[in-house]
């Protein structure tokens, strides 16, 4: 299964046209390489693109120019091997923690058994063991989030589609979550495209960070995240890791400046 | 006791009726003694001419309505999910939602007769647009995400459809049914004033031509309550439908 391709992302721009309406460009001309197993955030003021992006490489919205291809080929369309998690969780609300990690199990035509088996081992791995018969309802947001986190990795997915997962979440509990993420992307190796415009939590999960650009939405940067990451959530303490940050926060305000400014 | 208390203004109603009555405030002769009310009802209830006409009258509304569901239902995802499906059924929707199904009634007794099937086609006829409409809102208002997810985790269109979608919509779906079972009941007494050989309203028509109010009364008193109970009965097994909603 081992390829030199991630995601490849080429010339691929988007727009948004109202029938009759101001067509607006959301994406122009991105060119991104997402390297296999790699941990990659999108960063980037609101309104630039970062989430069509996302869509557009998860197969939910099809490509109008360009062409994103993966290991598996171009992407046409969903498919199990791209996993998405959204910030507003996205489970089924009438199905119990079980039977929406169960879904897609059951699509991927496991026996019962197996099914069951694989529920259980992601339900663990989000710490979700006991909530099992629980409705999303009855579940605070980060223990739906953990829900959804489950639910998509339990079909194994070759690559992650994360769009601002833990914004609808409290700051503690954001950064449990994060924790957790980045040693599930440890133990799992999947490649990760992160959506955020939080700085601090793109540095401290990605491995390497694109910027974009306000719209219409390009690729301003790409920075390589270089953190001695051994001690472990640690690391946000460290001088590096706030001086890289203050140094993307600067890339990124200009970004945000010139989106309110309407200039770009 | 607090649902009892809820109920308290019907009780002041019928205290004000047996007082209007008893004191000579409305003519007998047009308004019946709520004791009169009673003993009618009674006679009705033994004689089993009540039973008899208020089943004849449930099976026509509970056929129209169950035809009306299975059609909308699939009608309204179909038009959700269809764009020339949508485009063509939306201004059949919209022209005839408004018009009041009653003035169908001479029409489809030409068409279908005098038998059951007429008034189980003006029900079915009455029932099918909130159902429709209902499922439609229901279904264009399911999250693209949840749609999405179901996509990624491997999920035909097919299986989006009833997996997803359909009870996504659910909400929607039977607040619509709900509406419906109103109509139907309102439709079936009305058609069968008209055309009918039985039927709590053929009962509630004849008596009244009759004279006989204390009886005509009694009629209309149980077609509200069966109604009222068959609307708290619809509440209750959509709460429990719905469960999953509740914190």
């Amino acid at each position: 299964m081992e390829s030199s391709v991630g995601i490849d992302v080429r010339s691929v721009s988007h727009t948004y046209g109202a029938r009759g309406g101001r067509e607006i460009i959301a994406l122009k001309g991105i060119d991104l390489a997402v390297r296999p197993n790699e941990f990659h955030a999108l960063l980037g003021p609101s309104g630039c693109g970062k989430s069509t992006l996302l869509y557009l490489i998860g197969g939910f919205v099809p490509v109008q120019t360009g062409a994103i291809t993966t290991a598996r080929g171009p992407v046409t369309g969903p498919a199990r091997e791209r996993g998405i998690v959204f910030q507003n969780f996205a489970l089924f609300p009438w199905k119990t923690v079980r039977e929406n990690v169960l879904y897609g199990l059951e699509k991927l035509g496991l026996d019962r058994k197996a099914r069951e088996q694989r529920a259980r081992e992601f339900i663990e791995l989000v710490h979700l063991d006991g909530f099992e018969d629980a409705h999303p309802s009855q579940l605070s947001g980060g223990m739906q989030q953990r829900t959804a986190i489950a639910r998509t990795l339990a079909v194994d997915p070759e690559i992650l589609l994360m769009d601002e997962p833990f914004g609808a979440l409290d700051a503690q509990t954001r950064r449990v979550m994060q924790e957790e993420l980045r040693a599930i992307w440890q133990r799992k190796q999947k490649t990760v495209v992160f959506v955020t415009h939080d700085v601090h939590e793109a540095v401290f999960l990605a491995e390497r960070i694109s910027i974009m650009s306000a719209r219409p939405g390009r690729i301003e940067h790409v920075i390589d995240v270089r953190l001695d990451r051994k001690a472990g959530a640690e690391v946000m303490k460290s001088r590096e890791f706030a001086e890289l940050s203050e140094q993307i926060w600067e890339l990124v305000r200009q970004q945000a400046i010139a989106a309110t400014r309407g200039t770009v | 006791m607090s649902t009892l208390i809820r109920y308290v203004p019907i009780v002041i109603v019928f205290a004000l009726w047996e007082i209007a009555t008893r004191f000579g405030l409305v003519s007998r002769a047009l308004v019946p003694d709520l004791g009169d009310v009673a003993t009618a009802f009674w006679q009705l209830l033994t004689s089993g001419e009540l039973l008899f006409n208020a089943a004849r009258s449930l099976g026509r509304a509970l056929s129209g309505l169950a035809a009306a569901t299975a059609f909308g239902v699939v009608a309204g995802l179909l038009m959700a999910t269809i764009r020339p499906v949508r485009l063509l059924v939306n201004p059949l929707v919209q022209v005839f939602y408004p018009m009041p199904k009653s003035a169908l009634i001479p029409v489809v007794m030409v068409w279908f007769g005098l038998g059951d099937l007429s008034k189980i086609v003006l029900i079915f006829l009455g029932c099918i647009l909130p159902v429709v409409v209902s499922t439609y809102n229901g279904a264009r208002g399911v999250d693209h995400a949840l749609v999405w997810s179901a996509a990624s985790l491997g999920a035909s269109r097919r299986e989006i459809l009833t997996e997803i979608v359909l009870p996504a919509a659910m909400p929607d779906i039977l607040s619509g049914i709900r509406t419906a079972l109103a109509f139907s009941f309102i439709l079936m007494v009305s058609s069968e004033f008209i055309l009918a050989k039985d039927g709590i309203g053929f009962l509630i028509a004849t008596l009244g031509d009759g004279g006989a109010y204390a009886a005509m009364f009694a009629c209309i008193f149980t077609v509200a309550g069966v109604g009222f109970g068959a609307d708290r009965l619809f509440g209750l097994l959509m709460r429990h439908t719905l469960r999953w909603r509740e914190q």
